[in-house]
């Protein structure tokens, strides 16, 4: 079983965000970045599947601003061989190019299964896993909380708002798109990652295609307004509080 | 769960021998069973020390590394205090053990957040580090934060986690500084600068995360001109005072206990306000049983114009336990699955068994777990928990860190 895991650096919200002054873009001056909280389930389901069904897990980050970290703390937890690309910006801001520049590299790792988180929060255009499965022409299934590898194929759950679970079996190879690995990603000890990074390596590969990848044109970027259609409420926690216990016991709700 | 052993298993005894000083004391382990019958979560603990030793003794330590009851350790030092062979069973076994249950991935969630929270952001809240001096907003003379202002002071006040963060505990903070400004002390603060001390995650098993913290703060140190440490936080405090001086960062630390004690002289006179109440006093594990720190605190209480200080039922080296240390602070959950009791619950019950209606605490984790105990038990109308340091701001009519 050949897995590869797709993992982007984002924004860490810790940090306010800001608009800069152009007012088409965020400012990331002071912005530190945080793996994607999704894409580090996606490694978590990887290693599982590793563990449980054997195979190689490769995991592939775009270069940026912790980056390294991120590949070594994946080894550290049982990664086997990790990619940096290089070649564009960590605050590429779009998605679609995102999965172009990075689908050949995916492509050539001939792999039976590429999990990637299945949202990010500066996601603007579009899911990288699934843009990822049109480029790839393979099978997706997004929004995933357990993965199996059964008689050649991927068992896989889905959950459904209200409640629901779907199960799948897809084809392989597939993409997955990870909502939440079948256990939160493990703590790997300060001392084993200081460890790792003695004994593995972080291959460099220039990102392809960049030429033929979509551009997306930001025209505005800027903080939700309060609009007409909503009661705002305002003051101290404590008056807000009361506010909003009116209101519940208005609605029938206390 | 990865559960693999990082190391052959006749290697286990050896470790720990080796754990920390005196830890080859390990061979006089009577079995006497001490440790177990003092240990405050002794109904729940698997493998109190005595059995973990029995264990190392019989190879059988892989065993103790499949289960999970060893996190209960709240790394209070009774044990330790306790044991007639003074075996060093909190900071070499246990914490030496629950560095083995990490490495092999038997770790609670819980736990898990707290120690990349600090591994990211440098304190276990998860907050941004550059907010770490925003309590001091407002305090007049301004705190100074000494990469700004780069002046020689004669105090550095290295303010914590919780006391930089927790908004109660912030308050606590704000009292401190405003204490520290009315008495004309020079001091600074490292703000942004400071990382978490690291010692409850040192015994909760992460020493590579302990050392890495003690390693920024250590450069943070360097960089300005102070002639000691003072800090509210014992956890803090034990760090500074035994393990930074083993890894080469050594300067002198005060509790502000024991800082604020020793200016007795100047206080007093100041205190005018009345605190009609009984109150009664939490030995901190990390203040009292670990360092010794009993009668500062008390001496600070006893100067309080109309305050009359009692005792606990468990007090001084007696003390017990509010629960938080060792990683007993992000493991509430995990507690409360085993036990189904809460520590600091229980000596809240004390505090009011002994007549008091103001617990006073000198450790940044007791106030909201204190409080949170005093409202779970619903006893708030009868008990407040206060940091010394607001006790003695509020006698002096200091509000807000502002006389």
């Amino acid at each position: 079983m050949n897995i590869a895991v797709l993992a982007k650096l984002v924004p860490d919200l810790v940090e306010e965000l800001t608009i800069d002054s152009a007012g088409a873009k965020l400012d990331l001056a002071f912005a530190r970045y945080i793996i994607n909280e999704l894409d580090d389930h996606a490694i978590e389901q990887g290693i599982l599947l590793k563990e449980r069904f054997g195979g190689q897990v490769t995991v592939v980050v775009p270069e940026g601003d912790g980056a390294d970290d991120v590949l070594f703390t994946a080894a550290a937890k049982g990664a086997d061989r990790l990619l940096k690309l290089t070649g564009f910006s960590p605050d590429i801001g779009n998605t679609r190019a995102l999965a172009h520049h990075c689908s050949e590299i995916i492509r050539e790792l001939k792999p039976d299964l590429v999990l990637t988180g299945v949202q990010a929060h500066n996601d603007l255009d579009g899911s990288l896993g699934s843009l990822m499965a049109g480029l790839l022409e393979l099978p997706y299934v997004g929004y995933l909380s357990g993965v199996a590898i059964q008689n050649g194929a991927a068992s896989v759950r889905k959950e459904y708002p209200g409640g629901l679970i779907a199960e799948f079996d897809v084809t392989l190879p597939a993409v997955l798109g990870i909502q939440a690995a079948e256990q939160p990603p493990r703590y790997v000890a300060v001392s084993k990652v200081r460890q790792t990074m003695k004994t593995a390596t972080i291959e460099s590969m220039p990102a392809s295609a960049g030429a033929s990848a979509p551009l997306l044109t930001i025209s505005r970027m800027y903080k939700p307004e309060a609009a007409q259609h909503a009661t705002m409420l305002a003051g101290s926690p404590e008056e807000v509080a009361a506010q909003l216990i009116g209101i519940f016991k208005e609605l029938g709700v206390l | 769960m990865n559960t693999t052993s990082t190391m052959p298993k006749h290697e286990y005894y050896d470790a720990m021998l080796h754990a920390v000083d005196r830890g080859e004391r390990l061979r006089l382990c009577l079995e006497c069973g001490n440790c177990s019958g003092i240990c405050p979560f002794g109904q729940v603990m698997v493998y109190p020390p005595s059995r973990l030793i029995a264990m190392l003794r019989a190879d059988r330590f892989e065993t103790v590394l499949k289960t999970d009851a060893l996190w209960m350790c709240v790394s209070c030092y009774a044990c330790t205090e306790f044991c007639p062979s003074q075996i060093p069973l909190t900071a070499g076994l246990m914490a030496r053990t629950k560095e083995e249950l990490l490495l092999s991935g038997n770790v609670p969630t819980e736990l898990q957040a707290a120690l990349s929270n600090s591994q990211r952001y440098g304190n276990p809240l998860g907050q941004s580090p550059r907010k770490r001096a925003d309590w001091a907003a407002g305090i007049t003379p301004e705190i100074q934060v000494l990469a700004k202002t780069r002046q020689a002071v004669q105090v550095l006040w290295f303010v914590g986690d919780y006391a930089s963060y927790h908004p109660r505990v912030q308050a606590a903070s704000r009292a401190l500084a405003g204490l520290l400004n009315l008495l004309g002390v020079s001091f600074g603060i490292l703000g942004p600068e400071e990382s978490s001390d690291g010692d409850s995650q040192r015994l909760a098993g992460e020493r590579g995360l302990f050392e890495t913290l003690a390693d920024k703060n250590g450069k943070a140190f360097s960089k300005y001109q102070f002639e000691t440490i003072m800090t509210a936080d014992p956890h803090a405090y034990n760090a500074l005072k035994n393990e930074y001086p083993r890894l080469g960062i050594t300067y002198p630390v005060q509790h502000y206990t024991e800082f604020l004690a020793e200016r007795l002289e100047q206080l007093t006179p100041l205190m005018k306000r009345e605190i009609q109440s009984k109150i009664t006093f939490h030995d901190a594990c990390y203040l009292g049983r670990a360092n010794h720190v009993f009668e500062p605190p008390r001496n600070l209480l006893r100067a309080i114009p109309g305050a009359e200080l009692v005792e606990m039922s468990h007090n001084r080296s007696n003390s017990l336990c509010c629960g938080g240390g060792g990683g007993g602070m992000w493991l509430d959950g995990f507690q409360w699955e085993k036990a189904h009791v809460r520590l600091s619950e229980l000596r809240v019950r004390e505090a009011l068994a002994a007549g008091a209606s103001i617990l006073a605490v000198g450790c940044p984790y007791e106030t909201p777990r204190f409080e949170d105990a005093v409202k779970t038990a619903q006893r708030e109308s009868e008990l407040k928990v206060r940091d010394i340091a607001e006790l003695l701001a509020e006698s002096i009519g200091i509000r807000e860190g502002v006389l």
